[in-house]
């Protein structure tokens, strides 16, 4: 495989992961959610391991598998345990207003293209258009989190804002050094865990994982 | 020595997991955090003796900064240990918290610690950002001890906000580590805060000013810093009072510690006022807004909360401000409140266990009912409202001269929020230990040390500042420059 | 001079094949659906019978009601003339680009949408306004679509933009990607199919087109219907020229027309059928779902778009 290819390649997986974004930015069915996510995780999994052949960066490879193994394949089925086991399967968010969550999403897009020109200036390496891209993915995980108000969504749009940094990583710099890569994929399973536990709380004592019911702690009661 | 500072904790979480709801579980944590301390005090011996040290192949590394915080973490920690045995003993045997959230609660803590502990002594800053993490996730279902709707609420939306700052971060942390690799190649080395320091000056400038953005709000989500702070008070309010305690006296510092870390690397690249410029804003925001919020709490632990804000507020607007005094001020803030605020936490919790509840209209004649709690709420609210001749005044005077001198514009709306923090506080201590006990008080046992020994160090400090300390934040003030 | 008659031969090309391409359809999906089809001339035969049949006026029907079937029949055949059905060699191409292409669907649609207001029935009115409405969303998303494209290949000209796309150093990119994406989406809405308007039904709650030429009868009917077929035939032209050139005649290569004609029918042919499946496979929209169904569409070609200026 010659660069260009490569470049070419990647690009499209970066414009696949951008649009598993903006999918799960306006997808109300719980399911089809996770499988966006499993998705883009795959994406961004093939994307690593394509970089690291070309650029030579082995450890790359230990992340794309690292990535596969964890955001392809466990969350996703961790997930998928938990909204069988809470009988939320079929359920369907109502979500405010979706066009205008992409149109602010597309305007985040734009964003992030330009805060990171900088960097794309100054880098050597064929992944640099695709920082945009990431750092877009990261700010619509965050759109997401803010617009949705059901507890597995939040979750999924925290992991969805995991990737997009992941995906950073990848493009700025050829990935993190291992030691942090590792680490940043411990806290993420840790935060699995945690947020198990959570819907289970949140569900016996709200009787729903709607998180717009918990509003007591307001200011000034 | 290291090895054994983060060790301990490590161990005693193992340990914990399995044991902690027995009836001795309180005691060995105490040990646990007891044998952190005086690995902590060893390594600052040692440190003290020898100057700054790399350790364990540059992963670790030790210098006046991190020594005294270290300390300082494993110091309250240790104190706070005291406190929580008859605080979750007395929970408990009102079946507030069960078998396995007592082993959670002594395992979590433990672990809590050792990410502390790991944050501020790991040379990598990829790592910093994990462990930072690792202590976000190991308080998160601390603070939903109770499984109160509350408690599960404040947790939730620390686990989110949280999450959400925290991942900004690590964006500026992919960015610095992308204008590291082009001046010292890839691989971890590239990471390293000792050599990034050294090659500061070397890393690209707007890359470094675009890094430090993110890890702003990153770590100043962490931090507390208005508008970033929606999730502190209430994580802060409905967890259980130990964890408040450290929450607010340790884990801001902890924070505050990784973003003054950034600055300076990012100080160095750019060779401006940036950084601090956006630092200052935050920081006199944050006390602005603390201080009015203050006025309006009914909550107590709330309100101790808005005053952690407030006063991580005052460090932040410190360090940005830069200069040799205001740093100064700042690192000796940072030691004061996280003493005195620990110290008040503690004297709340006893005091909100006496009434059952954490409402301040309700919460009267502690002076009567229990004088140490009654006298060490007073002393802990003079003290970190900034009376003389506690430590915090010595701090704030500090940092106010400072302003005064490099920033005379601000110096209004800093007094200004100092006076409304002082008068909203003191107008609700002074009701609740005043006055005469209601018939709902109950009597009951307090861990007396831990709040004699804060309030003690916090006024020896305030009247006479050891010689070795002084001369450790020197060091840490060239370090900053 | 070859490309006047190339382009004549593209327009009677259009004008011949419209209506057998719908009765194609028709039978595809008659078959799908199981069902015994009519034979793929019978359009033929409907339009020569409405040809032969009286035009009845409403008494209070101004001459814009009069004029509408011819326009909207001129303005598909100038289409014709621009779109690079056959060859590239088209001389109207050089006048008018794709963004006259789009102002000429918009005029078109303009007019029917006042004609069905002009007589004053409520139907008219109703389908006017849906139209409008559903207007008003596609086009700025087809418009980005195009821009998309045009960006991509540097030229708004679509000769020029279908040469760039078939030059073999062209490679697919994720932005035209995006835009295919976008443009199938519209290209279901602008010709009224479903998901959006089902162009069987008369049924008053769901039509849409339908229900804006109610009143016409005779050979204004005619037009019309007429009309809509080579609206069909072009918006699968244009995607065939677009996005799958293969086997387009080059300019000065006459020679290869009749080659070009066959790969034409075939990718048309072939267009019919995946038409068929999308009808077939889904279902209706419900009329307030269709702004999410076009922003959709807005949001593939504005990706489209921030992919060409970000990866490319």
């Amino acid at each position: 495989m010659n660069l260009q290819t490569v470049a070419h390649i990647n690009s499209f997986l970066a414009a696949f992961v951008l649009l598993t974004a903006f999918g799960m930015l306006v997808q109300k069915r719980i399911y089809s959610l996770i499988h966006l996510f499993a998705w883009q995780g795959l994406f961004l999994s093939i994307s690593t391991a394509i970089v690291g052949y070309v650029a030579g960066r082995h450890h790359l490879y230990i992340s794309s598998i690292l990535t596969l193994s964890l955001k392809v394949i466990l969350l996703p089925y961790i997930l998928h345990v938990l909204i069988v086991r809470l009988k939320i399967r079929k359920e369907v968010e109502t979500i405010i207003n979706i066009p205008m969550t992409m149109l602010i999403g597309i305007a985040l897009v734009i964003f992030s293209y330009h805060l990171t020109a900088p960097v794309r200036e100054l880098s050597t390496l064929i992944t640099r258009s695709t920082l945009a891209v990431a750092l877009a993915t990261v700010m619509i995980g965050l759109l997401m989190m803010i617009t949705r108000r059901h507890a597995v969504t939040q979750i999924i749009g925290f992991l969805a804002m995991e990737n997009g940094l992941f995906f950073a990583a990848t493009s700025a710099t050829y990935g993190m050094p291992l030691v942090v890569e590792l680490g940043v994929a411990l806290d993420i399973l840790i935060a699995a865990f945690i947020f198990g536990i959570f819907f289970f709380h949140i569900h016996t004592t709200f009787d729903s994982l709607d998180v717009e019911q918990m509003a007591r702690l307001k200011e000034g009661d | 020595m290291l090895l054994i500072l983060l060790g301990t904790p490590l161990f005693a979480a193992v340990v914990l997991a399995f044991v902690g709801d027995r009836r001795f579980a309180p005691e060995v944590n105490i040990v646990g955090s007891a044998a952190t301390f005086a690995a902590g005090l060893g390594l600052a011996l040692e440190v003290y003796a020898q100057g700054p040290m790399l350790a364990g192949g540059k992963f670790f590394f030790v210098d006046a900064f991190n020594i005294y915080l270290s300390v300082l973490t494993s110091f309250v920690s240790m104190t706070t240990a005291v406190f929580s045995r008859r605080y979750m003993r007395r929970e408990r045997e009102h079946g507030r918290v069960g078998h396995i959230g007592m082993r959670f609660y002594h395992a979590m803590f433990q672990l809590f610690i050792f990410a502390m502990l790991l944050c501020l002594l790991t040379n990598n800053i990829g790592v910093l950002w994990i462990a930072m993490e690792l202590a976000t996730l190991s308080t998160v279902l601390l603070v939903s001890l109770y499984r109160t709707p509350t408690a599960i609420e404040a947790a939730w939306k620390y686990f989110i906000l949280c999450g959400v700052g925290i991942a900004q971060a690590l964006f500026g942390t992919v960015l610095l580590y992308f204008a590291a690799e082009k001046v010292l190649g890839e691989g971890g080395e590239s990471l390293l805060w000792t050599n990034l320091s050294q090659m500061s000056d070397k890393l690209e400038p707007t890359v470094l000013s675009l890094a430090f953005v993110f890890l702003m709000v990153g770590y100043g989500t962490k931090v507390g810093l208005v508008p970033l702070h929606n999730w502190l008070p209430d994580a802060h309010s409905e967890g259980p009072t130990p964890i408040s305690a450290v929450l607010s006296g340790l884990l801001l510092n902890i924070a505050l510690y990784a973003l003054v870390r950034c600055k300076v690397l990012v100080d160095g690249s750019t060779h401006s006022h940036h950084a601090g410029d956006i630092m200052m804003g935050f920081g006199i925001i944050s006390i602005l807004v603390a201080a009015f919020s203050l006025l309006r709490q009914k909550d107590i632990k709330r309100m101790f909360s808005y005053s952690s804000i407030e006063h991580m507020g005052i460090a932040t607007f410190a360090f940005g401000l830069g200069g040799p005094i205001a740093t100064f001020g700042a690192l000796l803030h940072m030691l004061m409140h996280s003493l005195a605020k620990s110290s008040i936490f503690f004297t709340v919790g006893h005091a909100s266990q006496m009434h059952w509840t954490q409402e301040m209209d309700k919460i009267r004649g502690l002076f009567k009912g229990n004088p140490l709690v009654g006298w060490g709420l007073m002393f802990g609210a003079m003290a970190i409202v900034g009376m003389p001749p506690f430590g915090i005044f010595t701090s704030e005077f500090l940092i106010l001269t400072a302003t005064m001198k490099d920033a005379p514009l601000m110096t209004p709306f800093l007094l200004l929020g100092l006076g409304v923090a002082f008068a909203a506080i003191f107008r609700r201590v002074q009701q609740m230990v005043s006055g005469e006990i209601p018939e709902y008080q109950k009597p009951m046992k307090v861990a007396n040390v831990p709040v004699m020994l804060h309030m003690a160090l916090v006024l020896v400090i305030g009247i006479y500042l050891p010689d070795f300390l002084s001369r450790w934040f020197h060091t840490a003030v060239e370090l900053l420059k | 001079m070859s490309g006047f008659i190339i382009e004549i031969l593209q327009v009677m090309m259009l004008i011949g094949l419209a209506p057998m391409f719908s009765g194609w359809v028709k039978m595809l999906k008659c078959w799908s659906q199981g069902r015994s089809s009519a034979s793929i001339l019978q359009p033929y035969r409907d339009l020569a019978k409405l040809f032969s049949k009286d035009v009845i006026l409403a008494e209070n029907a101004s001459w814009i009601f009069r004029f509408t079937p011819y326009l909207v029949f001129s303005t598909a055949v100038l289409a014709g003339g621009i779109i690079p059905m056959l060859s590239t060699d088209l001389p109207l191409s050089l006048t008018a680009d794709v963004i006259v292409l789009v102002a000429l669907f918009a005029i078109a649609r303009f007019f029917t949408a006042l004609a069905g207001m002009d007589i004053g029935t409520a139907f008219g009115g109703m389908g006017s306004s849906r139209e409008m409405m559903i207007a008003s969303l596609a086009e700025p998303a087809m418009l980005m679509a195009i821009f998309t494209v045009s960006l991509a290949c540097g030229s708004t000209s679509l000769s020029r933009i279908v040469e760039v796309i078939y030059s073999p150093a062209s490679i697919v990119k994720p932005s035209l990607v995006f835009a295919f994406i976008a443009f199938v989406l519209i290209a279901l809405t602008e010709t009224g199919r479903i998901p959006v308007d089902n162009p069987a039904t008369h049924l008053e709650l769901t039509m849409i087109h339908e229900a804006m030429i109610l009143e016409y009868s005779g050979r204004h009917l005619a037009l019309i219907e007429w009309a809509g077929m080579m609206k069909l035939f072009l918006f699968m032209a244009i995607g065939a020229a677009l996005f799958a050139p293969w086997g387009i005649a080059y300019a000065g290569a006459p020679g290869s027309i009749p080659l070009a004609f066959g790969y034409l029918i075939l990718k048309i042919g072939a267009s019919g059928i995946v038409l068929v499946l999308i009808e077939t496979g889904l279902a209706k929209m419900r009329l307030f779902r269709l702004t999410e169904f076009l922003g959709a569409a807005f949001l593939m070609a504005t990706l489209g778009m921030l992919s060409f200026f970000i990866l490319e």
